[in-house]
């Protein structure tokens, strides 16, 4: 078994070779049909609270409206009209990203976000006390505070599942095979061969989005086949942790401090008495 | 830092527009706006109080100006047993405060800051008050020392919390926000020991409060500017008017704190200014993350101009 080194220093060496391959999902958005079995069954599964008053938004079909702290699968509707196609209707089901360096997890001053040994980012509800710092962390808008409970909820890609070998709600829901779970690797690879043959039948606009562990978030365990730019989905199209700029940042503060320490000294200058 | 004008919705409403356009999910921000309430700002604002507070006691100390010494160690333990229950209350579950001793994690500046608290708490708090009781003076200076030292951190510690996010005005200004912080902090020092030592005593005290006054208002300016199109905010809504009061509030305290300052009512008022600039000023802050959080303009456009068309 090929376990995908993490930058995360948890993931791997805590498990002592006990991590198997990182799982994840990749979500194939050219053959989603926007049928919202995915929300459903998470919400099933995993006792979502409802996430408001039931309303219309006016924005297509899509009522969920946004990921959130009781929404873990959410199916973005996307209409454009195009000169030459006519209307297209793009369906996406979006979730968290289980990103490689996931700056959730990073910034949880509790330890209450955790890299499983699947290689996935769940929080444990019995430690977190509700900072919130790990809400503005996430580029992607994912993590949110429950307002009536106090502490933050995502997706666990169905933790207790995956323990008892099983996948996760969405994937076992969905009647297309968009959202397909699996090892990375062999996702990775899937994926690969789906845009080829995409491509090849002229299908220009299609794309991988984070697949490759280059970018911002180093690969994420939940990618995705898309047939637009990622904002067009509302995904941001270079997404970064924010603890890859930490070491600049703590440099800064030592430069304010080292300013702060002056700014005393010199006030004291010659102030004996 | 240029973001892309319009509101992003009419590509998705199914008009064919230019690819120059900024584009996003029917205008829906990307970021979730941050969870912190208000008693995140004047937390910073009475934490930077009692770090900056902390340091100009120990550094009377080793003056030997025990009076300013008395006054700033004061406003060191008033900052921080203020700015404790306002960091716990605004937590979802204040019952599990001690959750943040579990572990250290360098990756997150809040676990860092926390254990700054723990320790840099106790040392102000007990040292004032042994200073003022008059009893365990070996330990008292001990607890000063600490406290002194440990000020540093925990008056520049809520900037990179802050820079650490996505939210683009916080994080793009990563290399100023930390000055903005330490000028506001040393500002809300001197002018807190101004107030509470006798005015021959406290003349390092009002120097501290103009200098920090014009640490914070030059750094926040070359913020500004840095941050570009980014730091719109900083003139719009809720935040803009905060940052228009921190400017006047600051920039009059500091004027009437360092001209007449040895005269006690403009020592109080110049340093009641201050005081309300420095929290002003992370009020504005605070403020402009949130809005800079719920437009999508900020988050897309330059990631899509980093990322290219």
């Amino acid at each position: 078994m090929t376990v995908t080194p993490l930058p995360t220093p948890t993931f791997g060496g805590g498990y002592d070779r006990q991590a198997g391959p990182r799982m994840g999902f990749f979500t194939d958005t050219s053959i989603c049909i926007g049928c919202k079995a995915c929300e459903v069954a998470c919400k099933e599964w995993n006792l979502v609270p409802e996430d408001g008053p039931l309303a219309l938004t006016g924005d297509s079909y899509d009522n969920t409206g946004a990921l959130g702290a009781n929404t873990w699968r959410h199916v973005a509707f996307v209409e454009r009209q195009h000169e030459d196609q006519g209307l297209r209707w793009l369906m996406s089901s979006d979730v968290c990203k289980h990103c490689s360096s996931a700056a959730c997890l990073e910034v949880c001053p509790t330890g209450a976000l955790f890299r499983t040994e699947f290689g996935t980012v769940v929080v444990q509800a019995d430690v977190c006390n509700g900072c919130g710092y790990c809400v503005p962390a996430c580029p992607f808008g994912v993590i949110e505070r429950r307002q009536d409970d106090g502490r933050v909820f995502k997706c666990t890609l169905c933790y207790d599942r995956l323990k008892d070998g099983l996948q996760p709600a969405c994937a076992s829901a969905c009647p297309t095979d968009s959202i397909q779970f699996g090892p990375l690797e062999e996702l990775r690879e899937r994926a690969d061969r789906r845009l080829e043959t995409l491509l090849e039948a002229g299908v220009g606009e299609a794309r991988l989005y984070l697949r490759d562990e280059t970018g911002g978030v180093g690969g994420a365990g939940a990618f995705f086949l898309l047939l637009d730019q990622p904002e067009a989905y509302g995904l941001p199209p270079d997404p970064v942790s924010t603890t890859r700029d930490l070491p600049k940042l703590w440099r800064s503060a030592a430069v304010a401090a080292g300013a702060l320490a002056a700014a005393v000294a010199v006030a004291l200058v010659g102030d004996r008495r | 830092m240029s973001v892309p004008r319009g509101d992003g919705r009419s590509r998705a409403r199914g008009e064919v527009v230019p690819e120059a356009e900024f584009r996003s999910y029917y205008g829906r921000p990307v970021l979730k706006q941050p969870a912190w309430t208000i008693e995140v700002p004047w937390y910073f604002a009475a934490g930077g109080l009692a770090g900056a507070s902390a340091t100009l006691t120990l550094g009377a100390r080793l003056a030997g100006n025990h009076r300013l010494a008395r006054g700033a160690g004061t406003a060191a333990a008033a900052g921080i047993i203020a700015g404790v229950p306002l960091l716990v209350s605004d937590l979802g579950r204040p019952a599990r405060f001690l959750n943040m001793l579990r572990v250290v994690k360098p990756t997150s500046p809040m676990s860092l800051g926390s254990w700054v608290v723990a320790g840099f708490g106790p040392a102000a708090a007990g040292a004032a008050a042994a200073d003022r009781l008059g009893v365990t003076p070996r330990l008292a200076r001990t607890a000063e020392v600490v406290a002194g030292l440990l000020g540093l951190p925990m008056a520049t510690y809520t900037a990179v919390l802050l820079a650490n996010t996505a939210v683009p005005v916080w994080h793009e200004a990563g290399r100023e926000l930390p000055l903005v912080f330490a000028g506001s902090a040393a500002a809300s020092a001197g002018a807190a020991a101004a107030i509470l030592t006798p005015a021959a005593a406290a003349g390092p005290a009002r120097r501290l409060a103009v200098a920090g006054a014009a640490l914070e208002l030059g750094s926040a300016a070359a913020m500004e500017r840095r941050l570009g199109e980014l730091g719109e905010p900083y003139h719009q809504g809720a935040a803009g008017r905060y940052a228009r009061l921190a400017r006047v509030c600051t920039a009059a305290g500091a004027v009437t704190v360092g001209l007449a300052g040895r005269r006690r009512p403009a020592a109080l008022a110049g340093g009641l200014a201050l005081l309300a600039g420095s929290a002003f000023e992370r009020l504005a802050v605070f403020r402009a993350g949130f809005q800079s959080a719920a437009d999508p303009r900020y988050v897309v456009g330059p990631q899509r101009e980093r990322v290219g068309r």
